[in-house]
């Protein structure tokens, strides 16, 4: 066993009340020539860091908190890891891997009672861990592939050909029932898993004029998942906005806008992602960008700090910040103008953790959706723990992911609700796997779906429960 | 635990050969490394790769609970499943005098489970199973890691409750409670934690597992259960509690009272409990503690209030009514200037929600800051409260007032700016001198938090040596090998003599001056 670690080796230390126990002294390391964990150019802010008193308050909402019960696994444990990195501690395997261990819910910015800015220090953190640590060959050519593809709307596309000839030809069951996917490669199988059968892609016009009195000229992301897995969704929610009164411009040129880099450390390519989405809004002249996907409109509220050292965009990535609504606050904002159709159905709301803990945007879904004549609402057990998607956590992660999925699954299943709506593509495939895997038959839908039906007088039954 | 004053107690038994590292109360790393080596094999044979923690940058992530003042990184963190793997880590602690110290979930106010340099944390964070909830007979059966609100939410579909209510419920430990022996704002009605503990499976510092109480109440012969509850982790390590469960009122009110002064909202309090009606709580705090709590939860206290009372009454409708009646004209007649009746359950958890979160939230109005624990008999309160008015006065330090006013328990939170030169040495000092004020009017240097690291020093102030004398003869019966959380609660090492083996000399620490031969 090595000799533990003092934080301070000097003094004496016959009172613990006065033993060296200020945290102020540098840890010392093994050997001096090794290089502290964080360069200077933004390492995660001793400010910010100092705003965290050690109460514990976030742990019981932190996914891998509740998995493994284990401070180093805990918001303030990764905060001590944070200081530790600071005060000259290397950046080992273990810290990466327990910053790696964070899905970046945010459920702790929720529950923290001292305001601790824990998202703005683990984007920092993850940020230096890119540019200082070296990966394993696998984990770097996952990573490598993952957003060689997700960011790139073209590729999806491409791959949606095959992967609907695959759904189409009775290979998924026998995949899924051999279980050899996962003895081979269990973060392979992830993926396999989450693919969400593939509908028919409606293909949209640049421009929705507003039906009716036009109140509002709005500009929508269409985004690279929710635009190739789920193309219903943006068709929906630019009839929505257009029942609502708004004319919706679709620009062309739009691209990623960079949530995944953003919240995996990838700063040159969430910069030019950025970047690209401004230019391609400027251009279509709008002053409000509308998004369905909560893990985009929470990056691009983001814009700001992202290109903040870049002159040339600083000033306007704050603009473009200020102009991102997610489309259920953006529909709260103006107030309902179009009729609304009975559904009758219960419906458990999940709030995606970047609509509710990043954007604060709980009571306008539920708002929206209670405007519905008989729809009723159930509320989700444990709604503020995260359902293991996280981006690409899922697929990163497979196993405590899939840990995650059953058990937001399971607190689903007790509400006894006929159909799930949440706000984010990366929730409804994790959900709808682990639901599948516990055999519960429950619809899918995207909120801004089941207003679509509502305002267009459409059955539940186009809702699901799918076959 | 109350004082004993004067008790007398006999010589001392002759002090024995124990190894200092097994009894100093410091946070040094002693030369008993191969002790903790063989621990360590101990732990790594028991549990599995996860269950031992030995990674310098994972045990960094352990060197303090909720106090973060004081830090220490342990030398070993284990984090056992079961009462066997828990009983043998101790069991190797106890064989090569190597020290322990339980935590739950970390969260404790007076340094509790600050670990040691030369010893082994022992962690219940996964031993988190409710075990039983026995709707018929009150009870329910707990693993010590069970979060506290976990009780409550597993007992209310059944209409029962989990009553110790901390402000930290939503993530502290059923063993840490028991540790501590945790009150809440509603412990003026319901009792602390001891008044809700029917048993516990102790596994003691030599390792031997034993049953303390049981599913019913009362048990005979002496009462360890009582001894154990409050004991901060000196006299073993509890791995299950059963618990008592109680009933849902049939109806609760959450009163939000603003006064214009911390005297004015005092003196309501006094004439409340005075008139006969006992409230489930009656909590205060004074116009810093509101704006903190306003920051960070936006709970909407009344404007310009100088001090605000949340009361709850609760019991049968009735009962409540009259209650009512009574604490508002109470309330009235002593200068309150707005009383809200939360009339939801969002309105009374919000209410809550800014008392619940006051210590934390003072996070955002104050860059550190020392959250005090003492209390004082409930009539003194005006007084204290002024005198701690005249102290920040005079000292220029800041303090908010967030207490349970209707049993004297004070929660003054000292402010202070640590990157200002002195300013947390006048922090202390009049963390300190608040103390001094408690036990000048009869109160205890802490209410609910512990002693811990914390308040050791300030055991003398309280008690003679004859009383802690007597409380180090309980200590040596549980621990005479002195390993179980060495160095809390008391402020003088002291050394148990029950160890075998003949004395030579003196012991090292004797001699030093560090220690007393007990």
């Amino acid at each position: 066993m090595g000799q533990p670690t003092t934080v301070q080796a000097e003094g004496p230390q016959d009172d613990p009340r006065t033993a060296g126990v200020r945290a102020s002294g540098p840890v010392p390391v093994d050997t001096p020539t090794v290089r502290p964990a964080f360069d200077d150019e933004h390492p995660p802010s001793a400010e910010l860091i100092s705003d965290c008193v050690h109460c514990g308050f976030c742990l019981p909402t932190c996914p891998t908190y509740t998995l493994w019960g284990e401070e180093m696994d805990s918001p303030r444990g990764r905060i001590d890891l944070m200081k530790a990195g600071l005060q000259g501690a290397p950046m080992t395997d273990t810290m990466v891997q327990h910053f790696d261990a964070c899905l970046g819910c945010m459920a702790c910015v929720t529950a923290c009672p001292s305001g601790v800015q824990y998202d703005k220090l683990i984007e920092a953190t993850r940020v230096q861990v890119e540019r200082h640590h070296t990966r394993s060959p696998g984990d770097r050519a996952m990573r490598a592939s993952i957003f060689a593809l997700f960011p790139y709307k073209r590729r999806l596309r491409a791959l949606r050909g095959p992967l609907r000839a695959y759904q189409a030809s009775g290979l998924p069951k026998v995949v899924r029932t051999s279980g050899l996917l996962d003895r081979l490669a269990p973060k392979l199988a992830a993926m396999e898993g989450l693919a969400p059968v593939l509908e028919k892609r409606e293909k949209l016009p640049s421009r929705v004029p507003a039906v009716g009195e036009r109140r509002a000229v709005v500009g929508m992301l269409t985004g690279c998942v929710q635009g190739e897995f789920f193309p219903g969704v943006n068709a929906a929610t630019a009839r929505v906005l257009a029942a609502e009164g708004c004319d919706v411009i679709i620009p062309k040129k739009q691209g990623c806008c960079g949530a995944l880099s953003v919240h995996n450390g990838r700063q040159e390519e969430a910069e030019r992602f950025a970047r690209a989405t401004i230019d391609a809004f400027e251009a279509a002249g709008v002053q409000t960008v509308v998004v369905n996907a909560a893990g985009c409109g929470s990056s691009m509220k983001e814009y700001a700090e992202v290109l903040a050292d870049d002159p040339a965009y600083a000033e306007r990535a704050k603009t473009f910040a200020a102009s991102v609504r997610d489309v259920s606050e953006l529909l709260a904002e103006l107030g309902t103008v179009a009729e609304r159709h009975p559904l009758e159905v219960t419906v458990a709301y999940h709030d995606a953790c970047h609509l509710g803990h990043a954007q604060g945007i709980r009571q306008q879904p539920r708002a929206l959706l209670r405007e519905i004549p008989g729809l009723q609402l159930r509320e989700i057990p444990e709604a503020e723990i995260c359902c293991g998607s996280a981006g690409i956590w899922n697929v990163l992660n497979p196993e405590p992911a899939r840990e995650l999925g059953d058990r937001k699954a399971r607190n689903i299943a007790s509400t006894g609700a006929e159909l799930l709506v949440t706000a984010n593509p990366g929730c409804l495939m994790q959900v709808s796997s682990s639901l599948q895997r516990q055999g519960t038959r429950i619809g899918l839908a995207h909120t801004i779906e089941v207003l679509d039906a509502s305002i267009r007088g459409l059955p539940v039954s186009t809702l699901g429960p799918p076959d | 635990m109350s004082g004993t004053h004067g008790t007398q107690t006999s010589a001392g038994p002759v002090l024995g050969d124990t190894p200092p590292e097994a009894t100093a109360a410091t946070g040094e790393v002693g030369d008993n490394a191969a002790g903790m080596a063989a621990v360590g094999r101990v732990a790594r044979a028991l549990m599995p790769d996860t269950g031992v923690i030995s990674d310098p940058t994972q045990l960094r992530t352990y060197e303090c609970d909720g106090l973060a003042h004081y830090r220490v990184t342990p030398a070993l963190v284990v984090l056992p499943e079961t009462t066997e793997q828990l009983a043998g880590v101790v069991r190797a602690c106890a064989e090569h005098g190597v020290p322990f110290v339980a935590r739950g979930s970390g969260t404790g106010l007076s340094g509790g489970a600050l670990p040691r340099a030369d010893g082994v944390l022992v962690v219940t964070s996964r031993m988190r199973t409710i075990r039983e909830v026995r709707r018929a007979d009150q009870r329910a059966v707990l693993e010590p890691g069970v979060i506290n609100l976990d009780v409550t939410r597993a007992a209310t579909g059944e209409g029962y409750y989990y009553a110790p209510d901390p402000s930290s419920q939503q993530i502290c430990s059923i063993g840490g409670n028991l540790a501590e022996n945790s009150g809440g704002a509603h412990c003026l009605k319901y009792g602390f934690t001891s008044n809700h503990v029917l048993g516990a499976e102790l596994v003691t510092p030599q390792g031997d597992v034993v049953q303390l109480g049981g599913l019913a109440p009362d048990a005979p012969g002496y009462d360890l259960l009582g001894t154990v509850v409050g004991s901060e982790g000196t006299l073993g390590i509890a791995t299950t509690a059963t618990v008592r469960l109680v009933r849902l009122p049939e109806e609760v009110r959450t009163l939000l009272v603003g006064f214009r002064s911390t005297d004015d909202a005092g003196a309501a309090t006094s004439a409340i409990i005075g008139s006969g009606v006992l409230p489930a709580a009656i909590e205060m705090m004074d116009a810093l503690a509101i704006e903190a709590a306003e920051a960070a939860v936006h709970c909407n206290y009344p404007d310009g209030a100088g001090a605000v009372l949340v009361i709850e009454l609760d019991g049968p409708a009735a009962e409540v009514q009259h209650e009512y009646d009574v604490v508002e004209r109470l309330c009235q007649e002593h200068g309150s200037f707005e009383l809200r009746l939360a009339i939801d359950a969002t309105e009374r958890a919000l209410i809550w929600k800014g008392r619940k979160s006051a210590f934390a939230a003072v996070g955002r109005i104050s860059p550190d800051y020392i959250v005090q624990d003492g209390v004082i008999p409930r009539t003194a309160l005006p007084e204290v409260l002024r005198a701690i008015a005249d102290l920040s006065s005079s000292s220029g330090v800041r303090v908010a007032n967030v207490f349970h006013a209707g049993d004297g328990n004070l929660h003054p939170l000292v402010l202070f700016d640590d990157g200002k030169p002195g300013a947390g040495e006048a922090a202390e000092k009049v963390s300190g001198a608040i103390l001094d004020l408690c036990i000048t009017h009869g109160g205890a240097i802490t209410g609910e938090h512990g002693v811990g690291v914390d308040k050791a020093a300030y055991m003398p102030k309280m008690f003679t040596d004859d009383d802690l004398d007597t409380m180090q003869l309980v200590r040596c019966a549980f621990d005479p090998g002195g390993i179980a959380n060495p160095g809390k609660v008391f402020p003088t090492p002291r050394l148990c003599g029950e160890v075998p083996g003949k004395r030579k000399h003196a012991h090292p620490l004797v001699e030093a001056g560090l220690a007393d031969a007990f």
